[in-house]
């Protein structure tokens, strides 16, 4: 049986690995059915009343703004005519119209934003973007930290020292602040700049682990076969050695797309991550700092609620398969 | 002794040389012209020629990274671009309110979570490790960013027990009444991560020989572990103690903004909006410098911790 037959049969036999699974392909379906259009393509149209609450909180707030209104007609005018009257219900009058032709909901499952966008259809397209730049930032850095990781450790001598310098020049600097000053440097948002960021500086804890597995292989009997047919040095690298080494590499891939998933939300929180035409849970969030003081929960709520839900997925996903393909671990 | 520190020094070198060639590469080569960003929006061509020749910027790359290497060799970087405050200056004054959060934090948080560690490393397996443990994975898969938020609207905001931000004159002020939410936000911000690490080394030691032993020849499970256990995991647990201090320096920006405390992690934030780009290269250097000291003073840590170690 081969290495991922019975890693397969390990990681069935894990209810929690199964579990984490199946929500972490219900979120990748989710941001695919987005991506490809089918839904939450319309999520930045205005389809509600500004803050429109969730269904359970309708009654509530609707009971205070009433009292509102009705405070503010009582308001004494001192025989004064309004200068202006005329022309403030020629407004009003063509307000209430132009509401008519839209009809804005009052009350949306997840409620709605400042412009009436809804919080649910927005948490769903937040999901693409947070779900394509986390496996896109791990893909690269993945890659980077795979090929380096290779060359140090299969070459040895000065390819070694070489990549081991720039990793500890890249470790030297805090990883948020690496983030951050390449951030400062490229001065544009955008998904792509934001997976270049996380990408191009992610790669160090990938590329320790893949050298030191390499070292450890280079001199193994299959290695020294396959130098003996004949084997290139390439093809010792990546067609021998490679697949011996693929579940550590699989493991860290899952691992560092949970990273940059939340190094995308702070990033895009402090508006150096995705552009203003675009939502990830980030912009959610930056959102709801303001909305929290007029107490408006929702946003903050179902940003949350997706963030945490897929996070947690992913992580317990991660250690499952962890376990599965590496059992001396455990 | 002497020799390991001498090379360990020099061994400084290269490194700090790939960090100011990094910083360097990233600011002045993709970075693109900062003359026009310092311009403004109606910048007349003298203007721009005049901001290139006083920033150097005009010289051939060499020369330009040799100005870069004699500021870090003086420690002078100039001024900031945007506030005119000499970079020294700004760093004299923002590491001690960071420091005035940070090192609080840092001792409490570490208290509070190798006691927890340890509690759910020794019932391993029971209802309240597996409670813990899954508590910690859905505790650290909310964004830091939500922590922040919520508690600074529901401590400070709706019920009013701390400031919802500010930062006074002296040091007890500041300690009592402005840091203490930031302390607290932080803790348990980081608590998540450190039991699930402190955890895995307790681990490591409790299913060790000389445990069975110290059990064995009547020692009670107080001592075993509290002394036994602990001192044993004292090495792992140290370096990531001490590695946490210059990431923390710059990664406690997050806390700094929300609560308006005046450091270098809401000045590097500070920074990055308004390109300032003496104050982030500054920082990156300063920092990285700091990581490599630290590095080294935890490794001499080691020696002081456990004899066996030996510096080569």
């Amino acid at each position: 049986m081969s290495l991922w037959q019975l890693a397969w049969r390990r990681f069935v036999r894990d209810p929690v690995g199964v579990a984490s699974a199946a929500v972490v392909l219900a979120f990748t379906a989710l941001a695919a059915a987005s991506a490809l259009g089918w839904i939450a393509r319309d999520w930045s149209s205005e389809v509600a009343v500004s803050y429109a609450p969730p269904p359970f909180m309708k009654e509530e707030l609707l009971g205070e703004e009433m009292r509102e209104t009705a405070s503010s007609a009582a308001l004494p005018d001192y025989g004064i005519q309004d200068p202006i009257a005329k022309e403030l219900a020629e407004v009003r009058a063509s307000l209430t119209e132009m509401a008519k032709g839209e009809a804005r909901a009052g009350s949306l499952v997840f409620g709605a934003d400042k412009w009436g966008r809804d919080v649910l259809k927005k948490a769903i397209k937040g999901t693409e973007t947070s779900l394509l730049v986390g496996f896109a930032a791990a893909a690269l850095a993945t890659l980077l930290g795979t090929l380096f990781g290779a060359f140090a450790g299969y070459h040895g001598s000065w390819v070694d020292d070489f990549f081991n310098w720039l990793y500890s020049v890249f470790t030297s600097i805090p990883y948020l602040l690496l983030v951050l000053a390449v951030a400062a440097v490229l001065g544009q948002k955008g998904i792509l700049t934001v997976v270049l960021i996380l990408g191009l500086t992610g790669w160090t804890g990938i590329f320790r682990l893949v050298r030191a597995e390499y070292l450890k292989h280079r001199v193994r009997e299959y290695v020294l076969a396959a130098d003996a047919v004949g084997a290139s040095n390439a093809r010792r690298m990546f067609a021998h050695i490679l697949p011996n080494v693929s579940h550590v590499v699989l493991v860290q891939l899952s691992l560092h797309v949970v990273l940059f998933i939340k190094s995308e939300v702070i990033l895009s929180f402090l508006g150096f991550g995705v552009g203003v035409d675009t939502v990830s849970w980030g912009t959610m969030l930056a959102e709801a700092p303001s909305e929290l003081i007029l107490g408006m929960w929702w946003q903050i709520a179902a940003a949350t609620l997706f963030m945490a839900l897929a996070v947690t997925a992913f992580s317990l996903f991660t250690d499952a398969a962890r376990d599965a393909l590496d059992p001396r671990l455990q | 002794m002497s020799n390991y520190l001498i090379r360990r020094l020099w061994q400084f070198i290269p490194t700090l040389l790939g960090v100011v060639l990094l910083v360097f590469f990233l600011f002045n080569w993709v970075g693109g012209d900062p003359a026009y960003l310092l311009a403004g929006k109606i910048a007349s061509p003298e203007l721009i020629e005049n901001i290139r020749r006083s920033l150097g910027i005009d010289q051939p790359y060499w020369v330009q990274l040799w100005i870069f290497v004699k500021q870090v060799a003086t420690a002078d970087f100039g001024v900031s671009w945007s506030t005119n405050e000499r970079v020294s200056q700004i760093f004299a004054t923002r590491l001690g309110p960071s420091l005035t959060v940070l090192l609080p934090l840092l001792v409490i948080s570490t208290v509070i979570a190798l006691g927890a560690a340890m509690l759910v490393a020794y019932y391993r397996g029971s209802l309240t490790d597996r409670g813990i443990m899954i508590a910690c994975t859905v505790g650290q898969s909310v964004s830091i960013l939500v922590y922040i938020l919520l508690l600074q609207y529901w401590l400070a905001y709706q019920l009013g027990w701390f400031p919802v931000q500010g930062w006074g004159s002296t040091l007890g002020e500041n300690l009592l009444r402005y840091a203490a939410l930031p302390i607290l936000v932080g803790v348990i911000v980081s608590l998540a991560p450190d039991i699930r690490l402190y955890r895995s080394f307790f681990l490591d030691e409790i299913g060790q020989d000389y445990v069975r032993t110290a059990r064995a020849k009547g020692l009670g499970e107080g001592r075993v572990v509290w002394l036994h256990v602990l001192r044993n995991a004292a090495i792992p647990i140290t370096t990531n103690v001490m590695m946490q201090i210059p990431g923390l320096l710059a990664g406690a920006f997050l806390i700094e903004r929300f609560f308006s405390i005046p450091g270098i992690g809401r000045e590097v934030i500070l920074a990055v909006e308004r390109s300032d780009f003496p104050v982030i290269k500054a920082v990156t250097v300063y920092v990285a410098i700091a990581t490599m000291i630290v590095n080294l003073l935890a490794d001499l840590t080691y020696r002081a911790l456990d004899p066996r170690v030996q510096l080569k």
